[in-house]
Parts: C-alpha cells; structure tokens; sequence
C-alpha cells in the first residue's frame, strides 16, 4: 500500500485531538516532524494498519474539538492510522453527525421524525431557523428521532470544543432551543431517566425496577439493590450451565428479530476460532425506541454486568457496547459505570476472583440508523463504512474482525439478569409460551404519558395504551417503528407477542407504540417514513438506493389525492415496495415498504 | 516441461436447479451453476476477476427456505439446496432492479442493458418525468480516462480494482450516503491530486461505460466509435520484463483501446499506465 496524502496540514487543535486519542507520534511515518532516523527506518506495515479500528473514534476525536473534519485534519489522522486518505473520507462522509465542510462549532439537532412532527416540531424548527440564521454562530440541522419521544419535541445542542457540550432542549420550545444552543453549559439538567418510567415504584416491575431508585453513578447502590448476585450464578454455573438457562428460559433477541438468544451464544461458544466477541447493540435508532437509553441512564451497572454475563458465556474476553452518537449522556453513564467496575475488580483481568478476564469498550456511532443492522455494526467498528455485510457468513461465524461474535440488543442483555436470578423455569413462566419473560415498550405519540413502559408478553395493546393514558380520537397505532406496520384503533386486542403479531400480520419490531389521533394527516406521516428510509439508505444496494427514492417520489406526489387519482402511484409502490422486501441485502430495505403497505392495506389511506 | 497445474480435487455439490439436478465443485457459486447449465443470468456488478460484491441484486434467484431472494453471484451452492431462476418473484425483482437502474443512471453503453429490458419488458419511464436522475456532467480533469457519473451504477468494483483485490493504490472510494453517495477520491479532488496511478485497472472492470479512457471517450462523443470496425491484435507489452499479454484495440488502422485478456495468469485483465494508455509511440507516422 502506498498512501498518498494531501498538502494540507492539521491545526494544533486538530493534532491534539488526534493525540489525545492515540497519543503522540512515533515518527514522522505517523506525522511527527522528521529526523534522521526515520529516513533509516520505516515504519509502518500491518502493526500500523491493525488499528484501523480507531478511524471512527479518530472522527469522533476530530469533530468533537472543532466541530467539522478539514482536510489537514483528516490527513493527519490518516498517517496516524495508516488509512488511505479516500476510505477515511468515504467513512467520514457516511455519518451524519460528522461534516467535512466548514460549519459552525455549535450544531443544534432538531428532531423532525414522528412522535415530534406530531407535536409540532415542524413550527418550532421553523422558529429556531428563523432566530439562528447564518451569522448566529449556530448550525441548525434537521435530523432523524434523537430517541427522545417521551419529551416531544426535541433538540440536541452540540458545541465542539475540549472537552465537547452537549445539552437537549425536551420539550422543546422556540425559545428554550435557541438558549440552549446558545449557552449549553447553562442549560438546565435533564431529568433523570426515571421521568420516562410512567410505572416507576410499582413492586411488579423487572427490568425497570432498579431505574429511580438506584443511584445511576454508585456501585454501592447497584450492589445494595441485588446488582452483581446474577454474575456470581453465572460463574458458578459456568458458560455452559449459563447458555443452558438462558435457552430454557425461551429469552428471544428484543432488537427486533426475535432470534433465540441461548441458540445465537451456543452457536458462537461453540466455534472454533478465537478470539470471540460479544456486542451491544445500544444503536437504538429505529424511530419511536427509547427504552435502552432509559436502560442505559438509569440502571447503566446492570448492562455491564449482563455483558460481563454474556461475555462469560460466550467465552469472550473483549467485548464493545456500540452507542448511538446521539446518546451523550447514555455514553457518559455506562462510560462511568464501566470505571467503577474495573476500579473494583468487576472487570479487568480476574473479575471476581474467579480468573476470567474481560475488557469492555464503548465505541460511538456518529448517526447512521444502518449501523443498528448487525453486520454494519461490526464495519462500523472495525473503521469501515456502516455497510451490511451479505449474509452467509452469520456472524456467529465470521463477526467483528472476522471472529465469532454475538451480538445483542441492550434490552436482551438486561433480560439475562432475571433469567439467572430467578431460573429459567420461573421466567419462562412470565408471558406466553412461545414469548417469555417481561418486555418493554417505548410508548409516545397520543397519549398522556408518554415513556417506556414494562409488561409481560401477552398484555393486549389496549391494555397498554389505557395504562399509558390514550388520548380521545384514536387514528392509528404504529407498531415497530418506521420499519414495523400501523394498525387500526379496532384493533386493540392484538396481544402484544412476537407471535400474535406476525398472526395478525404486523411486527412487535423494538417494542415501538406510536399513537396518532385523528388530527395527524396520515400522508404526511407516512412521506416522513419514505423520506427518513431514503435518507438511511446507506445506498450499496440497488433496491434500497433507488426504491427508497422512487417511493418518495411516488408518495409525495399522492399526498393530496385520493381513489383513484392515487391508484396507479399506489399500484406502483407495491411494485418497488415487493422487490424492496425480496431483493435488498439488509432488513432496511426489506422493511422500507412495511408502514406504507400496511397504511394502505389496514388504515385504507388513499381511498 | 510444462507443469500443469490441476489444483486440489474438489468434491461435487448435488442441488436443484429449476426442477434438474446440477452438480458443480465444491465452493462454486448458484451463478456458476447456471452459467454451466447454460442459463443466462444478467449481471452487472459481478466480475469474473472480482470478489461477488452482490451490490446490484440483477441476478437473484429464489432459493427454497430463503425469506427473500439471494444473489447468485456469491451465494455458495450447497447440497440439496433447490434453487429456481425463472419464477415470477424472480422476474419481478430483476424487472424492478432494470428499471430503477435505467430511470436514475444512464445504461446506454451498458452491454446487453437494453436486451435485459426488453426480456424483462422493464418500462424505466413509467416513474415519470420528476424521477431524480444522476445528472453529473462527465469529469475530465487527466487527459487518460474519464469518469462520467451520469452512467454509474455504484457497483463497487472499481474500488474494489483499486484497493485490496488489485491494486491496493486505494485511491477512490464511496464517498457520501444513499442516492447521494459517488465514488470520489479524498475531499471530491480532481484524479490528478490523488492517489491514483493511472493503471485504469478501474476502467477495465466498469460494467457501464462510466469510467472509460480518454480516447474512446473522445471517438464516442464524436460519434466515431464503432466496434463492428475494429480487430483485436494480441501481443506481449515490451515495456518491463513482467510481459502482460496485452489486446490491441485497432479501429482505421489505429489503436484505440488497449487490455488485457481476464484469464492471463499474468495480470488477470490488470496493466499499468504505460501499458494501458502508452501506445501513442507505435502510430506516430510522422
């Protein structure tokens, strides 16, 4: 490989920041000056190449202290790292949180998908855009759901500097925005993640049960409220007596597909290969999902022990959480918690005593909803763009750099935790046969309070929303998110399984209940789903890439027609919307067309 | 003497193919089966020197047990699989790929696109005159090749030239995201400020006429460029001592286009820049 790099030079800020990550340069072959040794020897090679894997981090690094990725910049990371200059690019220009043109330090994301459009954050983008003008001294930008629903509608202000700010303005107003933006540092806290708990303090929660009584940042008090008793079972199962509970207890992954999580951790503790891995998938950005950031706020200990659990199993000694970029405060407090557990021997290299050893890093994603899809999870990590891989190989096989690799849904992980404390036999009771245990549901839209709620499977869907409180002039219930399907308000005794969805022909997908009144034009809705797939298409394939174009296209051009003026437009999107689901490479262009065909299909739009 | 090598013997896959049994190596391809069961099977970002990408999806076939469709192209055959390449859900996909690929790029140097149109009776117009099309102007900024985005149907395999599987110059890549990304070198620069050689292996695997060199570029646009006239010379390049076979293009007496055959054991269809574009030498008359 014979890298070729520009004549632009990195700024002092850009090159510490690079430092900060990687420290400082060997020699000039990584971009120090040059002295008389390097010209004796070279270095470089694959030792320099294998850390491909810090780019994204690298990005991070960059981005964070100056606010966009220059072309010195990005050179000077570049010779860091070994990375040809047009791959880095390629990766930099994949994120939408990054930007590799010039843009003001401070950045204000505001949410325009679903559960805010509903409440209104067309007019406030509108009004922010007004009062942040060019010359404000900040960017707005319009982006997908910040996972913020409980509190529509919201924005997340991100000033660049050493260190980074961040603050979220939710709900936001037009004011309140603009202030934040303004002045991050001052912006009032957040509230704790417990506000999104509608059911907090009721004795017959699970998952939630420690979020709002716990403290988020003591592992005293995780310790105090039965945290780390579920390790200790583990270690004393052993990896296989602990895949043994975990299949009896009938847990299935809570990303979406449903895959039975102690076949996925057998499958993968039982290759060859080594090393192995485990990851979290904390990329929560199906649109209308917010239960692993209140997760991962909340209760943060717990998800490292059930990685810590998972690991074991598995027979993996690192292990990576994947974050959304868009969850600051989710990166700080598992952040936090993963210290607190290496400080006290709860990771590191004899966890416990027991001579297992096992590392844990956070790596952030930098907004790209493919990234929640498994294997562009694993490019993403290992520095390439968030592009799915084909499939076979699964990546119980050939995963994250190549090696066995389980990954799971930060729901799923937490779920392992009761499964050991109580035993498989007493999980698998909770729920119905074929979905066991609790399951959490992130519910927002209509109603009047809004969050993650905690039910076992088999609650109906009416159940659910009385307990969250629906409003009068029920419309539609999104199920799953932009990639799960509406149904009808008459259909409120759907039990909420995974198989009496797929019975009843929808999805559970990540656990999203959206609620709309009959105030929401329906159209509107359902051209921000075309527009937010067409935008999260990371464009490998031809299906997705174009299909996602074409059925905005056509939905925009029917937003206003009805009957028959829209039959040959909706006649076509059946077309694309088939060949989109049989033809694509990853379920993002599988599902593109769910929300829309089930618009048409259940809710009779158009006609 | 000549060793011959025979390669390690592979054991046969049994599978269906459209209701008849086929039986093909161990490790071959569904597309490989077809192929040597003579069924014609479109493709445009497989290459016979490339690792399957899969990225197009115009060669998916149903495979029983399969929720979707699955590329031909890389997906491996196995023992019993049944495999059908002519159902309706199969035409279906591939009508729907042609035309999504027809309405946004321009397939006109496209070999055998509009044959697949035609048999798949694709009607790309049918998206109506707003559809979003590649509208770039072709970028000339060397005098060797030329990149014209409006034709590019993003299938990877010129990266794929240009990095690890050949080249290893990684001098483009897919920069941007969904209909928006493009293949560019580092911060969109023109080729002359990157890391590009100029071997125009790049151009030798594009399946769309969106890389092309210079010359040819210039005779297409001139309207003189006519396969139908041109003979094939096959020689040895007397450049360096590698000796690449090399295929000479000649149309009126003149070189036009130099390659290589995809099969050499010497370069697999790659040359370098003085192979590829340095024939001026041999025509000056002067």
């Amino acid at each position: 490989m014979d890298l070729h790099f520009g004549d632009g030079k990195p700024t002092d800020e850009e090159r510490a920041a690079v430092d900060a990550l990687l420290g400082p340069p060997e020699s000039a072959w990584e971009g120090a000056d040059r002295t008389d040794a390097d010209l004796r020897w070279a270095r470089g090679g694959r030792a320099a190449r294998d850390r491909r894997d810090l780019l994204l981090p690298g990005l991070h690094a960059l981005n964070d202290r100056v606010g966009w990725i220059s072309q010195g910049g990005l050179g000077y990371l570049c010779r860091r790292l070994t990375v040809p200059p047009a791959e880095a690019y390629g990766v930099a220009t994949f994120y939408a949180l990054f930007s590799v043109r010039p843009r003001p330090a401070t950045v204000l994301h505001v949410c325009t998908d679903l559960a805010c459009v509903t409440a209104g954050a067309e007019e406030v983008c509108a009004g922010i855009e007004a009062r942040l003008g060019p010359g404000s001294g900040v960017g707005v930008e319009r982006g997908p759901c910040l996972g913020l629903c409980e509190r529509a509608p919201a924005a997340l202000a991100v000033r660049a500097g050493d260190p980074v700010r961040t603050a979220v303005s939710a709900p936001a107003s037009v004011a309140e925005a603009v202030d934040t933006s303004g002045a991050p540092d001052a912006a009032p806290e957040e509230p704790p993640a417990v506000a999104a708990v509608p059911q907090a303090g009721d004795p017959s929660l699970t998952l939630l049960r420690r979020i709002g009584v716990v403290d988020p940042s003591s592992l005293d008090d995780y310790r105090a409220h039965g945290g780390y008793t579920a390790l200790r079972r583990a270690f004393a199962l052993g990896p296989a007596g602990v895949i043994r509970e975990v299949t009896d207890a009938g847990l299935v992954g809570r990303g979406g597909a449903a895959f039975p999580t102690g076949r996925k951790w057998q499958a993968t503790a039982s290759q060859p290969d080594h090393p192995h891995y485990l990851v979290c998938n904390a990329d929560e950005s199906e649109p209308g999902t917010f239960k692993d950031r209140v997760l991962m706020e909340g209760d943060p200990f717990a998800l490292v022990e059930a990685i810590t659990i998972a690991s074991y199993a598995v027979c993996a000694h690192r292990a990576f959480v994947y974050i959304r970029g868009e969850y600051p405060r989710a990166v700080r407090r598992v952040q936090h918690a993963i210290d607190q557990a290496r400080a006290r021997g709860l990771l590191g290299d004899d966890i416990l005593g027991q001579g297992y050893h096992l590392d844990i890093e956070i790596r952030r994603g930098a907004g790209a909803y493919i990234c929640g899809e498994e294997t562009a999870l694993f490019n993403s990590i290992e520095g390439y763009r968030g592009e799915p891989r084909s499939k076979p190989p699964f990546p119980v096989e050939k995963g994250l750099f190549g090696k066995p690799t389980a990954e799971n849904n930060v729901e799923t992980l937490v779920n392992v935790l009761p499964v050991l404390a109580m035993g498989a036999p007493a999980y698998a009771a909770i729920g119905t046969a074929r979905s066991t245990g609790p399951k959490l549901f992130c519910v927002s839209g209509s109603v009047d309070r809004p969050g993650v709620y905690e039910l076992p499977f088999g609650a109906t869907l009416g159940e659910l929303l009385d307990l969250a409180g629906v409003r009068a002039g029920l419309r539609a219930v999104l199920l799953g998110g932009a990639a799960g399907g509406f149904v009808r308000p008459d259909e409120l005794d759907l039990p909420l399984t995974f198989e009496g969805t797929r019975e009843a022909g929808t999805t559970l997908g990540s656990g999203v209940v959206m609620a709309f009144d009959d105030t929401v034009p329906l159209p509107r809705l359902l051209l921000r789903i075309a527009e937010f797939f067409r935008e999260e298409s990371c464009g490998q394939c031809v299906p997705c890439r174009v299909g996602t174009v074409r059925q905005e296209e056509a939905l925009r051009r029917i937003a206003d027609r009805t009957g028959a003026g829209a039959a040959d437009d909706i006649a076509l999107l059946r077309e694309v919307g088939q060949a989109m689901r049989d033809a694509s490479i990853c379920g993002l262009g599988q599902t593109a067309w769910n929300a829309v065909e089930s618009a048409i299909d259940r809710l009779g739009a158009w006609t | 003497m000549t060793a011959i090598p025979l390669g390690v013997p592979r054991r046969l896959v049994e599978f269906t193919l459209d209701g008849r049994e086929a039986r093909v190596p161990e490790g071959a391809t569904v597309l490989d089966a077809c192929r040597a069961a003579g069924k014609d099977v479109p493709t445009l970002c497989q290459g016979d020197t490339l690792r399957p990408k899969n990225a197009c999806r115009v060669c998916v076939v149903e495979v029983e047990g399969s929720r979707t469709l699955v590329p031909a192209c890389s997906r491996r055959a196995e023992p019993g699989m049944e495999v059908r390449t002519d159902t309706e859900r199969v035409r279906h996909s591939r009508k729907i790929v042609l035309e999504l690929l027809a309405s946004s790029a321009d397939l006109s140097t496209t070999p055998r696109a509009a044959e697949w149109i035609k048999e798949y009776e694709a009607k790309p117009d049918r998206f109506g005159p707003g559809a979003a099309r590649l509208n770039d102007e072709p970028r000339i900024d060397n005098e060797l090749y030329v990149r014209d985005y409006a034709k590019c149907i993003l299938c990877y395999k010129c990266v794929d030239a240009c990095g690890d599987q050949w080249q290893n110059s990684f001098a483009i890549s897919v920069a941007g995201r969904g209909f928006d990304a493009r293949i560019a070198v580092e911060h969109d620069a023109p080729l002359t400020d990157s890391a590009c050689v100029f071997c125009g292996n790049c151009v030798e695997v594009c399946p769309t006429g969106a890389l092309s060199a210079k010359r040819e570029f210039d005779l297409r646009a001139a309207g003189d460029w006519d396969e139908s006239r041109q003979t094939e010379t096959t020689t040895v390049c007397a450049y360096c001592g590698v000796g690449c076979t090399l295929t000479l293009h000649v149309q009126d007496n003149e070189i036009v286009k130099v390659t290589s055959p995809h099969d050499n054991p010497v370069t697999h269809g790659n040359l370098c820049i003085k192979g590829r574009f340095g024939y001026q030498h041999v025509q000056n008359r002067g």
